[in-house]
């Protein structure tokens, strides 16, 4: 075992890992650990754009944003916060480009903006041009971006390092970060980083999902380990749904393709978002097209033998401008379906796409130990987090937003914690918990394969808390999960090497899926509403009186050592937006 | 406006239900086991629709878990994943089985599909190199955006013709793939590779940057550009499209003119 000593740890490189370590590397001994190179992040992945009230190419403000942020997230946002997002925005884009960030750019120079699902000019009169974009590369461009200025400013990065456990330290009745512990995929090694302030910036976890846009790698790690030192986990039942995935791939196709004019058609051809929004239409906000979509499958207008799925339609877009504007996601359709876009629809499904809950913190980025505690030395920004500016539902665009504003808070602010703080004593053998796992899975000779486990708590999730959700499916989903984990501590892996043991780290993985599915589950159980990402049928509407408030959910261990979870419910931001009914 | 209708599209489902028996030879190697590498066959069923890495997952997942690569996002935009495949550097995530194998007259597979690490990288497990000299070479040339003067308050102005004139290069994913296809590197592990001079050029032809010269002083050194010999692989494996040749005969000329 190996101790390191840094100011400021920050764990994750994507966007909001790498936004934050540019500032803090600047303002202190910064370390960033991460278990992909930097540049192989999902942030690349990311396609159709960055929102910020430029008003480059037609009117707009950033209390237009502020308003359809709200809105978006079923009021669940709050509102404080979205105020931030909308109000830095501006220079958070402005910055990007500075740093080099290749925009494409309008005949006069500018930034060009497009459209994107649920940005309006004032207050929903119309789709407004507010997405600033790189063709459908944006997300590749931003972490390029990032990666290129964290050589700039020299960030130290430990590549291929699994954190694995976050060290908490009560010291006079208040429990503080200490460090984290790692895992060394080259070695085999385990390293404890003792640092004065830690930053999670380690993503999404869509990988409990089967059909999903996110990487294999998205699991959830930096959620599981605050979750099992005892910090809450907030507002885990809202998952966005995108509604156009590739058919049975879940490979993402951006919202931009229809900003740029697509249109979702059924079966018979037919433009069916003309009847659930017909404002918006094609770009109302993604839950609600997710929803109506299964609605025209369900109804038996769904295409393809089985009928299930529907097209996405570009063939009316003249091919410079599907050559031009979406470039990758036209490729994607060649590659992996054998279609041709400037010619025939795209068939697709809504895929499980972002986690709009996560470990909860304010507007600084420092994370809560309950609805107002905050953990000194402890910030989370971007996927990882939930702030929350996103509500029950995230408007395409601000994601890639939030890692750039949240990550430069919380930059800031964890180097300055360090500055102003000492170290956090280290407790005896900080790294036993990772250890005893480790041992645990390489000694195992249990039955159990981690494929076949994941494999099912996939299809579990899919069938059971997707895009429709009722109080028997979400039954069904906890007791099947609570199943599984009774089943993963027979898991047994293969490899028993230190080098590149990637069959031991997929186990651990699988491990982390698990507890944030069944802390998902159970949090939307007790929902007994229907809220932007959470549609339950047998509550179909919104109840601001009961529900109008974040979930809290916390591991708990009884003296007998039987686990559970608890909820609690915090009270969301509200400054001058009154919840109104969601109409597109 | 001609109306899509359902039966046009059903040849292009992701996965049919149609398995093809296929071997996958992969070139192991553990130095925790042997100092050695081995070819070792590994037989599946599997729809020629999927991708090779779907492949590379089922043989992990079902029959052997020691089988190591690196991988992430699935679909050929995070770089994790370039290979050996059947002798070219791919993608695997990009590559679909049914593109790479050759079938015999009843349609079953007639060749095993071969699989090894990229070349001019040490291989440290089965299909996982060292990439820090491919990223060092990469960190050498300056790959950020240097600007002198007062920042202005707005974004900088860049005309969409500016834009355009480094789009190609702009699109590297840093896979490695064009480097470790390239003779001059396998025989000289100091040439910078094609990958940093892509790189290079995505800076050196911004309208915006103001350090192009001093790039094209790193790249006039005797491991820079001068030493492509033009053999065209790089462009043929860059998995993104890039014309890498083209760019990095741009360099060469903006060497020579000190135009760019
Ligand atoms: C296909 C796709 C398209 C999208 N398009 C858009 C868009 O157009 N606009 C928009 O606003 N949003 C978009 N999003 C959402 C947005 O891209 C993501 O939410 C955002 O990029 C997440 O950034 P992040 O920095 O939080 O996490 P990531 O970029 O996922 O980075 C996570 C980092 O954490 C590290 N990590 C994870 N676990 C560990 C661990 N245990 N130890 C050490 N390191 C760890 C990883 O190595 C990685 O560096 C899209 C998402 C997807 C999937
Ligand atoms: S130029 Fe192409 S092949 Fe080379 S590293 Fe970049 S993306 Fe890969
Ligand atoms: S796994 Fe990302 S490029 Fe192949």
């Amino acid at each position: 075992m190996k101790i390191h000593k840094y100011d400021t740890v920050i764990v994750g490189a994507g966007g909001a890992g790498m936004r934050a370590a540019i500032e803090a590397t600047k303002r202190s001994r910064t370390a960033v650990l991460t278990k992909l190179y930097p540049t192989r992040s999902h942030t690349g992945a990311a396609q159709g754009g960055m929102a910020a009230a430029l008003a480059n190419v037609e009117d707009d403000n950033w209390e237009w944003h502020t308003f359809d942020t709200i809105k978006g997230g079923d009021y669940l946002v709050d509102q404080d916060a979205a105020e931030i997002l909308a109000k830095e925005a501006i220079d958070a884009v402005l910055d990007l480009e500075k740093m080099g960030l290749p925009f494409n750019r309008t005949p006069e120079g500018n930034i060009d903006q497009r459209r994107f699902g649920g940005h309006s000019r004032n207050h929903g009169e119309a789709p407004v041009r507010r997405s600033c974009y790189a063709a459908d590369r944006t997300g590749h461009m931003i972490l390029q971006t990032l990666y290129q200025n964290c050589v700039k400013e020299g960030v130290e990065f430990f590549n291929e390092f699994y954190v694995l456990d976050q060290i908490m330290v009560e010291v006079d009745g208040v429990k503080k970060s200490a460090g984290v512990v790692a895992y060394e995929l080259a070695t085999g090694e385990i390293h404890v980083f003792q640092a004065k302030a830690v930053i999670y910036a380690s993503g999404g976890t869509g990988k409990f999902f089967k059909v999903t846009s996110n990487a294999h790698t998205l699991t959830g790690d930096g959620q599981a380990a605050c979750y099992r030192r005892g910090l809450p986990l907030e507002d885990m039942e809202f998952f966005q749904f995108h509604p156009t995935g590739i058919w049975r791939m879940g490979i993402l196709l951006t919202e931009g393709a229809r900003g740029e004019g697509g249109i979702l058609r059924n079966k018979d051809g037919e433009r069916f978002m003309e009847k659930y929004a017909p404002v918006m239409k094609d770009l109302a906000s993604r839950d609600v097209v997710s929803r109506s979509i299964y609605t025209e499958i369900r109804e038996g207008r769904g295409c393809g033998p089985a009928g299930d799925h529907v097209y996405l339609d570009l063939t009316h877009l003249p091919p410079e401008q599907l050559d031009a504007k979406l470039p990758d996601i036209t490729e994607f359709a060649r590659t992996y379906l054998g279609i041709e876009p400037y010619t025939d629809p795209i068939p697709i499904q809504p895929t499980a796409h972002y986690a709009m809950g996560g470990i909860p913190t304010n507007v600084m980025g420092e994370v809560l130990a309950d609805n107002t505690t905050v953990v000194p030395g402890l910030y989370a920004a971007g996927e990882v987090a939930c702030v929350s500016v996103h509500g029950a539902n995230r408007l395409g665009t601000n994601s890639l937003l939030d890692i750039n504003v949240f990550g430069r808070r919380s930059g800031i602010a964890a180097a300055e914690y360090a500055a102003k703080n000492d170290f956090v004593e280290l407790p005896e053998d900080p790294e036993t918990f990772v250890l005893a796992q480790v041992e645990r899975l390489l000694n195992s000779t249990g039955k159990e394969r981690v494929a076949a486990l994941r494999t099912e708590l996939q299809e579990c999730m899919d069938a059971n808390v997707m895009v429709f959700r009722t109080e028997q499916t979400i039954k069904t989903a906890v007791e099947r999960i609570s199943e599984l984990r009774e089943r993963y501590q027979h898991v047994a892996i293969q490899d028993k090497g230190k080098r590149f043991n990637t069959d031991l780290l997929e186990a651990v993985e699988l491990g982390n899926l698990l507890d944030l599915a069944e802390v998902m589950a159970v949090s939307a159980l007790a929902r007994k509403e229907s809220r932007g990402g959470h549609y339950r049928e047998d509550f179909p509407n919104r109840d601001d009186v009961n529900f109008m408030r974040h979930t809290m959910a916390y591991r708990e261990v009884g003296d007998d050592g039987i686990e559970s979870i608890r909820l609690d419910y915090k009270p969301v931001v509200q400054t001058r937006y009154q919840p109104m009914e969601r109409k597109y | 406006m001609a109306t899509p209708t359902m039966d046009r599209v059903e040849a292009g489902s992701a996965a049919s239900d149609h398995l093809l028996t296929v071997t996958f030879r992969i070139r192991r190697f553990n130095p925790e086991v042997s100092d050695e590498s081995t070819w070792q066959d590994f037989q599946i069923d599997i729809d020629p629709k999927e991708r090779v890495l779907d492949g590379l997952h089922k043989i992990k997942w079902e029959l052997d878990g020691s089988l190591t690569f690196r991988r992430s996002c699935a679909h050929g935009v995070c770089g994790s994943d370039a290979m050996r495949i059947n002798g070219k550097n791919r993608l695997a995530c990009k590559t679909l089985i049914k593109d790479i194998v050759a079938l015999d007259k009843t349609g079953a597979a007639a060749k095993p599909i071969t699989i090894e690490a990229i070349k001019g990288l040490t291989v440290l497990k089965d299909l996982v190199v060292d990439m820090e000299p491919f990223f060092q070479a990469y960190r050498d040339v300056m790959p950020f955006l240097v600007t002198t003067g007062n920042e202005p308050t707005r974004e900088r102005y860049q005309s969409a013709e500016d834009r355009e004139r480094f789009d190609d290069t702009t699109k590297c994913i840093l896979c490695a793939a064009c480097t470790s296809s390239c003779p001059v590197f396998w025989n000289d592990g100091q040439y910078f590779g094609p990958a940093a001079i892509v790189n290079a050029h995505r800076f050196i032809f911004d309208s915006r940057d103001e350090a192009g010269e001093q790039r094209l002083e790193i790249l006039n050194d005797r491991d820079g550009v001068w030493r492509c010999r033009t053999t065209f692989n790089c462009t043929d494996a860059c998995p993104r499209g890039i014309e890498v040749t083209k760019a990095i005969q741009e360099v060469k000329r903006a060497l020579i003119t000190r135009r760019f």
